[in-house]
C-alpha cells in the first residue's frame, strides 16, 4: 500500500466507524496495523502476536503460509480480542479490501465489548502472552529446550479441557452454618447447630471423594495437585489454561460472531458511496466470504443468515406472534439482545428454525463403507446435530472424577458421554500425554458401541476393557 | 483508532517455529527409517524427485470424536437428499496397500495424517549419514572421486559468513597502529579478511559393485520386492557418496547374464534356480575388467535360497573363490518369517568363517534398513541397529 492508499484507508475507516456507531454499534476502538503476509500468517497461526514458541504453531504457520503463497486460500481478517482492539490488515490488499476487513472487524469488536461470554476475557492478554512467552523462553535456558518442549507437547494435547464457567463460585457449602448470632436468643438455634455440625463430620469419612465432585477443569486439577511437577511446570500448565480460557468464547461464539461481523461489514459497506467498479468488488469479497461448503457449515453464512432471520421475525411478527404478545419493530433490539446473551449453542437452537433448516439445505451425513452419505434431513435432527458438534465447542466433556482411584493416586478422567464416541487411538495416544503429567497411572472411561469401555495408561502399555455396569459401586 | 504501518522485517518467530518443526520432520524420519526404507510408492516412484513420507509420530493427538463414527453437518445447493453420496474415500479404493495410504478427500473429513516431503537424495543421506563401502583398499589405479572442500586463502572481499576475525582484529591494530593509536577500535572495511575456499578432487581407490539379483519363479513378489528396495537405496547411496563407482547388474535363474539397470529392476523371470551360475558370471567378469590389483570389488548376491540342492558346495567354493579377489562377500537370503529354517544354501555358507562374509536374512519389509547397515558398515564392528 502506498501512502497515498494509507491516507485514503484511513478516512475510509473513520467513515465507517461512524456507519457503524449510526447503525447502533458500540465497539471497542481499533488500532489497525498494516502487516505483510508472513507476518499476518504468524499471528494468524499463534493466535497472538508474541504467544511463546511450539513447533506445532511453526507446522500451523507453514500449512496457513504454503496455501496463501499458492493462492489457495487468504486470510482477511485477524482481530485481538483487547480493549483497544488489535486488528490486523494485509499490506497488499487494496483499499477497498482493507476498508470491507475494518468494516468487519466493527462487528467483531462491538461483540467482543458486549457479548456475555467475552465478559470474563483478559483484555490485556497480549501483554500477559508476551510475559509468559518470556517466560516459558527462560524456561528452556534453565532445563533445556528439548525438556520444556516434551512439556508442551503433552500440555497442548489436552489444552481444550479447561472449564470455562470457573468465575462463577459454586454455592457455599452451609449458608445457614456461616450465619453469625444476632439475637439473644440464637442460642436455641446452636442446639440445632451442633446437631448439624455433627452431622456433618459424620457425614465426611463417607465422602472422601478427591475431588469432591468431579472437574472439568483438567488443566487446573493438574497444576495443583500433579505431584512430581516443577514449578516451571506448574506455570506452564496454568499459561496455557490462562491462554485457552481466553480463546474460548470466540470458540463458543464462531457462528455469531462471524456472522454478527457479516452483518455489520454487509450494512456499512452499503452506505459507503462506493462507485460501481468499487462496489462489484465488494460484492465479490461478500459472496466470497458467505458461500455455503457441503462438507462443513460456514460460520459467517449460517450465522449472517440467522440474524438477518432474527432481526425480520421481530421487526414484522406474524399474527400468531402478535398474538403471543410480540410487537412489530422490535428487530434491531432483539439480535442486540441476542447478542449480548447467548452462544452458539443456545443461539443455534433457539433461532435455526425449520424455514431455515430448509432454506439452507442443511443436512447431516457421515460415512458409510467408503462413501460419505446426507443421513439426515429431518429439521429437527439436522439442528439437534449442529447443536450436538457446537457443544463443549466440537470437543468431548471429559472430568476428572477420581484422583485417587484405587487409593493409589490414580487418576480416573470420565467422558460424559451424549451420543458421540470418541476416537479411542487418539485417545490412548493423549493417555501417554497425561501420564507425562500426572506421574501415576491414567483411566479414561468411555463408551463405545453402547459399553463402557475403560482406556488405561499405566507408564508402560495402554490396555483397553469393558466396565460392567455394576461396578459403578 | 490508528493506522498504522512498521518495520516487521526482522520478525522472525514463525520462521523459527517452522524450522523446529522441519527438524523434527527429520528425526521422525530418522527414526521411522526401517518402515520408509521399504515403503512401496518411493521404491516404485522411479526418478521422482519429491515423495512424500507418512510420518505418524507428528500428529498432534488429543481427545477427540471419531470423524468415522459420527455425523457431520453441511450444505446442498438446495436439492440434496437422503441418501446422496457427497464423497468417497479413495483410501479404501487402494485396498490394502501398504496398509498407510489413508489419503484425504479433499476437504471431506478424515484421518489426518502428516505426511513430509522429501527428496529421494535427501532421504538416501539420512539413510547412509554414517556408512561407506566397507574395508576400502588403495589400489594402483585411482579413478573414484570425492570432491572436498578446503579454505585455503584470504581475500579482502567476501560473505560475512566467511569472516576471518582473527585476521581482520590483526589488519585493525595494524592499521590504527599505524596512524599512531595501537588499539582495537573503528574497524573499517579495508580491515575486513575473509576466508575463501578450493574445491579439491581427492582420488580414491576405485570400486565396482556386482549386484547379482534371483530371479527365478520361485522369487515371488515379496522377495523380489525386498531385493529391488535393497538394490535401489544401494545404488542411490553409491552414486551420492562416491562420483565414480560401478555396478554391474547381473541377474539370474538357472543361467546368469549380465543386464541394464533398468532390466535388472523391472524385468522378472521364471524358472529354476541355480546360484552358481551367478557366481561364475561375476568371476568372469572380475577377470576380464576388473582386476583385484586396481579395483575394490563389492559382490552382493540377493536369493530366496531355494538353489538346486546339489550346486550348494559349487556355490560355497565359488564364494571362497569370490572372497579371496573381492573386499567382502554379502548374501541377502529373503525368507518370509513362516519359514522356520534357514534355506540350504543358507546352511552350505553358515560353515564360511571368513570375515569378508557378511550373510542376512531378511523376514519382513522392515529389515531391509538393518540389512543396509550391516553390510555398509565400514567400521570393523557391526554398526548397532537404529532405534
Amino acid at each position: 500500500m502506498a501512502d497515498k492508499d494509507i491516507d485514503q484507508l484511513e478516512s475510509n475507516i473513520a467513515r465507517a466507524w461512524d456507519l457503524a456507531i449510526a447503525m447502533g454499534l458500540d465497539p471497542f476502538p481499533v488500532n489497525f496495523e498494516i502487516v505483510p503476509p508472513s507476518i499476518m500468517y504468524e499471528f494468524g497461526s499463534y493466535g497472538l502476536p508474541g504467544r511463546f514458541s511450539h513447533w506445532t504453531r511453526g507446522k500451523a504457520y507453514y500449512r496457513m503460509k504454503m496455501s496463501y503463497d499458492f493462492g489457495l486460500s487468504k486470510i482477511y481478517e485477524l482481530v485481538i480480542n483487547s480493549n483497544p482492539s488489535w486488528a490486523f490488515l494485509l499490506e497488499n490488499n487494496s483499499v477497498l479490501e482493507n476498508t470491507f476487513v475494518a468494516a468487519h472487524v466493527f462487528g467483531h469488536t462491538d461483540f467482543f465489548k458486549h457479548n456475555a461470554y467475552f465478559a470474563h476475557t483478559a483484555r490485556n492478554m497480549v501483554d500477559r502472552a508476551s510475559a509468559s512467552a518470556e517466560r516459558i523462553h527462560k524456561y528452556e535456558f534453565e532445563h533445556g529446550r528439548i525438556e520444556v518442549e516434551r512439556f508442551l507437547d503433552a500440555v497442548l494435547a489436552i489444552e481444550e479441557h479447561v472449564d470455562y464457567f470457573t468465575h462463577i463460585k459454586p454455592a457455599a457449602p452451609d449458608a445457614e452454618l456461616a450465619k453469625p448470632i444476632e439475637t439473644p436468643y440464637d442460642d436455641i438455634w446452636l442446639l440445632d447447630r451442633e446437631a448439624r455440625e455433627r452431622q456433618a463430620q459424620e457425614r465426611r469419612p463417607a465422602n472422601r471423594k478427591f475431588p469432591k465432585e468431579p472437574t472439568k477443569d483438567i488443566l487446573l486439577f493438574l497444576a495443583e495437585h500433579a505431584s512430581g511437577l516443577e514449578p516451571w511446570q506448574r506455570d506452564i500448565l496454568l499459561t496455557v489454561r490462562e491462554e485457552m480460557l481466553y480463546f474460548v468464547p470466540q470458540m463458543q461464539t464462531k457462528v455469531m460472531n462471524e456472522g454478527w461481523a457479516s452483518l455489520a461489514h454487509s450494512r456499512i459497506m452499503r452506505e459507503m458511496d462506493l462507485d460501481s467498479e468499487d462496489y462489484m468488488q465488494f460484492a465479490t469479497l461478500h459472496t466470497g466470504v458467505l458461500s455455503p461448503n457441503k462438507y462443513s457449515l460456514n460460520p459467517y453464512y449460517l450465522g449472517y443468515t440467522i440474524w438477518q432471520d432474527i432481526e425480520r421475525r421481530w421487526d414484522n411478527p406474524s399474527e400468531e406472534e402478535i398474538a403471543q404478545g410480540r410487537q412489530r419493530g422490535q428487530g434491531k433490539a432483539k439480535i442486540h439482545e441476542v447478542r449480548e446473551t447467548d452462544n452458539d449453542v443456545s443461539f443455534l437452537r433457539n433461532y435455526l428454525t425449520e424455514e431455515l433448516v430448509k432454506e439452507l439445505d442443511l443436512y447431516l451425513y457421515r460415512k458409510e463403507g467408503d462413501e460419505w452419505v446426507i443421513v439426515e434431513k429431518d429439521w429437527h435432527k439436522v439442528r439437534d446435530g449442529i447443536v450436538a458438534d457446537r457443544t463443549n465447542f466440537g470437543y468431548p466433556y471429559l472430568v476428572v472424577d477420581d484422583g485417587d482411584y484405587h487409593r493409589n493416586s490414580e487418576l480416573y478422567i470420565k467422558h460424559l458421554f451424549e451420543g458421540q464416541e470418541m476416537d479411542l487411538s487418539y485417545a490412548e495416544k493423549t493417555l501417554t500425554y497425561l501420564y507425562q503429567i500426572w506421574g501415576r497411572p491414567v483411566h479414561l472411561e468411555t463408551v463405545f458401541d453402547e459399553r463402557r469401555v475403560l482406556l488405561t495408561f499405566d507408564g508402560t502399555q495402554n490396555t483397553r476393557k469393558l466396565l460392567e455396569e455394576d461396578e459403578e459401586a | 483508532m490508528s493506522v498504522q504501518r512498521q518495520d516487521w522485517s526482522l520478525h522472525r518467530k514463525g520462521t523459527i517455529d517452522q524450522q523446529r518443526h522441519k527438524e523434527k520432520v527429520r528425526e521422525a524420519i530418522k527414526k521411522n527409517l526401517s518402515d520408509i526404507v521399504s515403503e512401496e510408492n518411493i521404491i516404485m516412484s522411479d526418478g521422482k524427485k519429491q515423495i512424500k513420507v507418512p510420518i505418524r509420530s507428528l500428529e498432534q493427538y488429543r481427545f477427540r470424536y471419531d470423524t468415522g463414527r459420527q455425523t457431520h453437518s453441511g450444505q446442498g445447493g438446495g436439492k440434496s437428499k437422503v441418501g446422496d453420496v457427497l464423497a468417497k474415500d479413495p483410501s479404501d479404493q487402494q485396498g490394502q496397500g501398504s496398509g498407510k495410504g489413508k489419503g484425504d478427500a479433499g476437504e471431506a473429513p478424515g484421518e489426518e495424517y502428516y505426511e513430509a516431503e522429501v527428496s529421494v537424495d535427501e532421504l538416501a543421506a539420512l539413510i547412509f549419514e554414517d556408512l561407506g563401502l566397507p574395508n576400502l583398499e588403495e589400489k594402483r589405479k585411482a579413478e573414484v572421486e570425492v570432491e572436498t572442500v578446503r579454505f585455503t586463502d584470504i581475500r579482502k572481499k567476501g560473505p560475512m559468513g566467511n569472516l576471518d576475525k582473527k585476521r581482520t582484529i590483526l589488519e585493525n591494530l595494524k592499521r590504527n597502529a599505524a596512524q599512531g593509536d595501537p588499539s582495537f577500535h573503528d574497524i573499517q572495511t579495508d580491515d575486513l579478511r575473509f576466508k575463501t575456499w578450493e574445491t579439491t578432487v581427492r582420488y580414491e581407490s576405485n570400486a565396482v559393485v556386482l549386484a547379482m539379483m534371483d530371479v527365478s519363479g520361485s522369487m515371488g513378489d515379496f522377495e523380489k520386492y525386498i531385493a529391488r528396495s535393497f538394490y535401489f537405496w544401494m545404488v542411490r547411496f553409491l552414486r551420492t557418496k562416491y562420483t565414480n563407482v560401478q555396478i554391474v547388474f547381473i541377474s539370474h535363474h538357472t543361467e546368469a547374464k549380465e543386464v541394464t539397470e533398468d532390466e535388472f529392476f523391472h524385468r522378472g523371470e521364471s524358472g529354476g534356480t541355480q546360484v552358481s551360475s551367478a557366481y561364475e558370471l561375476a568371476l568372469e567378469i572380475i577377470k576380464e575388467r576388473y582386476n583385484p590389483a586396481d579395483w575394490n570389488i563389492y559382490p552382493f548376491h540377493f536369493s530366496d535360497g531355494d538353489n538346486l540342492p546339489w550346486d550348494n558346495d559349487r556355490c560355497v567354493q565359488l564364494v571362497e573363490e569370490l572372497m579371496r579377489q573381492c573386499n567382502i562377500f554379502g548374501y541377502g537370503e529373503i525368507r518370509e518369517a513362516h519359514y522356520r529354517s534357514p534355506s540350504t544354501l543358507m546352511s552350505a555358507f553358515s560353515k564360511i568363517t571368513d570375515k569378508k562374509f557378511t550373510a542376512v536374512t531378511i523376514g519382513d519389509r522392515r529389515e531391509v534398513y538393518p540389512a543396509l547397515r550391516k553390510f555398509f558398515s565400514t567400521r570393523g564392528d557391526a554398526v548397532p541397529d537404529a532405534p
